[in-house]
């Protein structure tokens, strides 16, 4: 009988050294940050009660709240819509340039990727809080901050996806002797769009979530309720609230999956 | 027969950043009409020769010439004009998978058209025609409207020579047109490039692996091996013996 001769494995696969090694090395970050920034995991176990508690407050949603939230939950999903729309457009030019498959020019590129570095560093909470200051309380200091936030993140995922495409239709319309922005038109977004559009829906869906927050801040929408039940302790509001964004988010997501296979 | 060159190689050289060298002492000249066929084993160096005849790939010394004119100094574009009048068909097709065949044919036009017009889709009735035209001449009218993605490899490059096609091309190159094809689609195209070199006065010049397939299309062959030119015969002098010499592997 013919047996084939298997070459024999190094000793470092044959014992999973790697895997092993880097399972340690992360196991032993993760203890020794959590020692030197003092959180207490014991903590989370032991106060658990007071989270069942507060659980079992929100357990009666007051649904007689729910007429009061709706016009301003309408709000917060047109602020979303509008401060993502605008973020989105902005950042599509701004992608593109930061792409290094389409911009060679490392400087620009640079630059380019900095600014927008800048942006995604300042947090939103405090976005909203220098608006509120300069528009005043309401929902224009919302949409900006919005707008602003969604532009640093969707111009970072944009310029991921362009990053990742077939430059085949690219190095075909330069043969046929088009320029950059006719190149742009017609070989990279038809390849992009519908990643767009998913990013974009998912943007949205955040900035659903995040004007609740926002709205601590005064910038309109359905946050200032959000705000206004918790400080009464009136659970069964802050509940409805909850709930009813759960709805906003839920069909924004059933929407955002629907249009993706459609695009697909 | 005396027939003008449309192209010319003079003294052609390339090197490459890390020192390869790419293309070393090209010299020959491509007379109007021609169906040119360069063999050569993969990393000879026929797709830079091809890209350096419409500067998609850039010469380190020597000259190109293309109807007469030295193509160094072309630049936005003049450059732009140079490309628009030699077509180039690819190995894997090139095409925008996920748009619509006519839009991909109408594509090949733009250069025609101001930035506006070509982004907005502005296309005139007359190029409109012409690009169902264009469909017809490669056999593939009906699937005008069909998602690219939709066609068989042999019809996505069909579709290629189509959107070529709208340029008005006076050079088709062509870079492995039929490598990823199978035997009865690469007759397919060949035949096509063929009769666009005979009925249209096309010149046509061909990458191929296939010394089979060159013989049987060329009206020329040139062979070439580590960047040179090693072989260079009209068809009625090319013998089997010969082409065995250009695969030679030193």
């Amino acid at each position: 009988m013919m047996t084939t001769q298997v070459p024999r494995r190094p000793w470092l696969q044959r014992w999973h050294v790697k895997p092993i090694g880097w399972t340690l090395v992360i196991l032993i970050l993760l203890v020794a940050s959590s020692r030197m920034t003092g959180v207490d995991v014991g903590m989370f176990f032991n106060n658990l009660g007071q989270f069942t508690d507060l659980l079992v407050r929100m357990s009666q949603p007051a649904w007689d709240y729910l007429p009061v939230i709706l016009h301003p939950l309408y709000e917060t999903i047109q602020m979303a819509i509008l401060g993502t729309t605008i973020g989105a457009t902005f950042a599509v030019p701004f992608a593109v340039l930061a792409a290094s498959n389409l911009v060679h020019n490392r400087w620009l590129r640079g630059i380019i990727r900095l600014m927008l570095d800048l942006v995604r560093t300042l947090p939103d909470l405090l976005l909203a809080a220098i608006f509120v200051a300069i528009f005043g309380i309401g929902s224009t200091a919302g949409v900006v901050t919005l707008a602003i936030f969604s532009f640093g993140m969707v111009s970072k995922l944009f310029y991921e996806v362009i990053e990742t495409i077939d430059m085949g239709p690219l190095e075909a319309l330069e043969s046929v002797g088009a320029n950059k922005l006719t190149i742009i038109w017609y070989a990279v977004l038809p390849q992009i769009m519908n990643q767009f559009v998913s990013y974009f829906l998912y943007t949205l869906e955040f900035n659903v979530r995040a004007s609740t927050v926002l709205g601590y801040l005064g910038a309109g929408g359905i946050g200032v309720f959000l705000q206004r039940s918790l400080n009464e302790f009136n659970y069964s509001q802050t509940a409805v609230i909850i709930l009813a964004t759960l709805v906003v988010v839920m069909a924004i997501d059933g929407i955002s999956n629907h249009l993706r296979r459609v695009l697909l | 027969m005396d027939k003008t060159p449309i192209i010319s190689f003079k003294n052609v050289n390339k090197v490459y950043d890390n020192g390869t060298v790419g293309l070393k002492n090209i010299n020959f000249e491509i007379p109007q009409g021609e169906f040119l066929v360069v063999v050569g084993l993969s990393g000879a160096g026929k797709s830079t020769l091809l890209r350096t005849i419409n500067r998609m790939h850039e010469i380190t010394s020597g000259e190109i010439r293309v109807e007469g004119e030295s193509i160094k100094a072309y630049k936005g574009r003049s450059l732009r004009l140079l490309r628009r009048k030699i077509g180039m068909i690819f190995q894997n097709f090139n095409l925008v998978k996920r748009s619509s065949v006519a839009k991909n044919v109408l594509s090949g036009r733009v250069s025609y058209y101001a930035t506006w017009q070509s982004i907005l889709g502005l296309f005139s009735a007359t190029d409109k025609q012409k690009a169902v035209q264009a469909l017809q001449r490669v056999s593939l009218a009906e699937k005008l409207y069909a998602r690219a993605d939709e066609l068989s490899g042999g019809q996505q490059q069909r579709v290629a020579i189509a959107r070529t096609l709208m340029q008005d091309p006076k050079i088709i190159l062509a870079d492995e047109p039929i490598a990823s094809l199978d035997p009865l689609t690469t007759k397919t195209v060949m035949d096509i490039l063929k009769r666009l070199n005979q009925e249209d006065g096309i010149t046509v010049i061909v990458n191929l692996h296939s010394v089979a397939l060159a013989r049987e299309y060329a009206d020329r062959i040139v062979g070439l091996r580590a960047g040179e030119v090693v072989y260079d015969e009209p068809i009625a002098d090319v013998t089997e013996a010969d082409l065995n010499r250009v695969y030679q592997t030193v």
